[in-house]
């Protein structure tokens, strides 16, 4: 692969480590959002341009902000800052990265016996993905709006259930 | 002249123009505003105070750049350089004449709506790294303001994606060499105008930043070239909406005898009048009006433009052919 990728992967993995370790609630948010940019620049240089877009406007722009909405309407201080740095104390950190490490070692021996697949990855446009989800895909696509569906009933039930009670 | 150098003379002409532009509407809105409401507006400097916009220039550089001791500096540093990215970046797509445009994406239409959802932060950072209240109800309103205007700036440009057949800019003005969009898609026209003021937070969508109520919302505690990089960001986002409205709805650089860049700056500037026309004539409503508006009015309506729209195409394409 090229500069631009490595630069990117790097991006991403040093900013992801920084969300773990960050005590500020929105630091470490806004460390996942450049986390989240960097994939996208992943995706883009993998020749999907149209998910390297859904990803910056749905996860980077949309579900990403709803975070920082929240995180600020708790308005969290300095004190949640102090707690939160006593829970990140180095030895909590041992067992998930001795775990990781088994993990990413097998990972990376399963890549390295893998065939490789073809360098030249083509350009997937728009139109190749929307007729791929509308497709053989169609039944994911339809199960995951069942999904939203429910959820957005539950958000108006509870909604509604709360402005009556005050009433 | 080497392709290079073509290209960096685009990169720096789109820069400097848009740059420059968003510096003087600055004199162009209150000499419009003023001309609206009977008054002279500015001028004393210059002729017909054009050197207004220079004299601000100076005193917002020369002023003390006040970081607050309780605010979260990093952050409160970062937040105004974001939305100076994130709109000029945007500007980086729009297709300005055939030989002019930064640079040309297939995905060049999700990539102006990826960059202004990614403009939200500006506000939201700006308002909670402050530390105030006032910034932070500010920050909150627009958070919750331009989230939900988002979605169907988005939805209401489908429509024009679904008939143009593509997400590239160029091909979507290319599509409108015999009918401008803005008659078969009058309703997302209207849809993406309302949803473009509210992005750029103008009157009468300024609720994050409502003077009689909040001081001046998230920007309460900003001072000197860090406020002024909001002050230009938002004339920016002005410029950046009326140019997408200009070139999805109205044909871009397409006109009888004038050149190209003439045709495209005279519909650009006519939106931006129209900016500061609202700006003139309408009061601020209240939040839950602003809220239930977009919701249960604007979200149907654009669902349902998509809706026909892609009934007529599939019609056409389809009961044509067979």
């Amino acid at each position: 692969m090229n500069a631009p990728f490595y630069v990117a992967g790097a991006i991403a993995l040093v900013s992801t480590l920084l969300v773990i370790t960050r005590a500020s609630a929105v630091h470490a948010l806004l460390y996942l959002i450049v986390s989240l940019l960097a994939i996208a620049v992943i995706f883009f240089q993998l020749g999907a341009p149209f998910i390297a877009a859904l990803e910056v406007i749905i996860y980077a722009g949309a579900i990403m902000v709803v975070f920082v909405f929240v995180v600020m309407l708790l308005n969290l201080g300095p004190r949640s800052v102090d707690a939160e740095r006593a829970w990140l104390s180095p030895v909590g950190f041992v067992g998930p990265i001795v775990l990781g490490a088994i993990l990413a070692a097998e990972l990376l021996y399963i890549v390295s016996i893998a065939p490789r697949p073809g360098s030249a990855s083509s350009l997937v446009s728009p139109t190749a993905v929307g007729a791929s989800l509308f497709g053989p895909y169609y039944l994911g696509v339809e199960l995951g709006s069942f999904l939203l569906l429910a959820g957005l009933v539950g958000a108006l039930h509870l909604a509604r259930s709360t402005e009556q009670a005050a009433r | 002249m080497t392709p290079l150098a073509l290209g960096l003379l685009n990169v720096f002409f789109v820069l400097l123009v848009s740059l420059t532009l968003a510096a003087g509407l600055i004199w162009v809105e209150r000499r419009l505003l003023a001309l609206w409401q009977d008054r002279y507006g500015p001028n004393r400097v210059g002729p017909l105070g054009l050197l207004q916009v220079l004299a601000d220039a100076i005193k917002i550089l020369t002023k003390q750049d006040w970081i607050p001791p309780f605010a979260d500096r990093a952050v409160f540093v970062i937040a105004p350089g974001v939305i100076m990215v994130t709109v000029l970046l945007s500007l980086a797509v729009v297709p300005i004449t055939p030989a002019i445009g930064v640079v040309d994406l297939n995905v060049g239409l999700l990539f102006f709506l990826a960059m202004s959802s990614l403009g939200v932060y500006s506000v939201v950072l700006a308002g909670w790294s402050s530390d105030s209240k006032y910034a932070l109800l500010g920050a909150l309103r627009a958070a919750a303001q331009m989230l939900s205007y988002e979605v169907f700036m988005g939805l209401s440009l489908m429509g024009v994606v679904l008939i143009a057949g593509s997400f590239d800019l160029r091909k979507i003005v290319d599509a409108q060499a015999r009918l401008w969009f803005c008659i078969p898609q009058l309703v997302g026209f209207v849809v993406f105008l309302i949803a473009g003021i509210a992005e750029t937070r103008r009157l009468p969508f300024d609720l994050p930043e409502a003077e009689s109520e909040l001081v001046a919302g998230f920007h309460t505690e900003y001072s000197g070239m860090k406020f002024g990089m909001f002050f230009v960001g938002e004339y920016l986002g002005v410029i950046l909406i009326s140019a997408m409205i200009t070139t999805l709805f109205f044909g871009g650089w397409r006109g009888p005898f004038l050149p190209p860049i003439v045709w495209f700056l005279i519909k650009t500037f006519a939106f931006i009048a129209f900016f500061v026309l609202l700006r003139a004539s309408l009061p601020r409503p209240r939040y839950d009006q602003l809220m239930a508006y977009g919701w249960k009015l604007l979200l149907p309506l654009s669902l349902l433009n998509l809706a026909v729209t892609a009934a007529v195409v599939i019609a056409i394409h389809h009961g044509g052919g067979a």
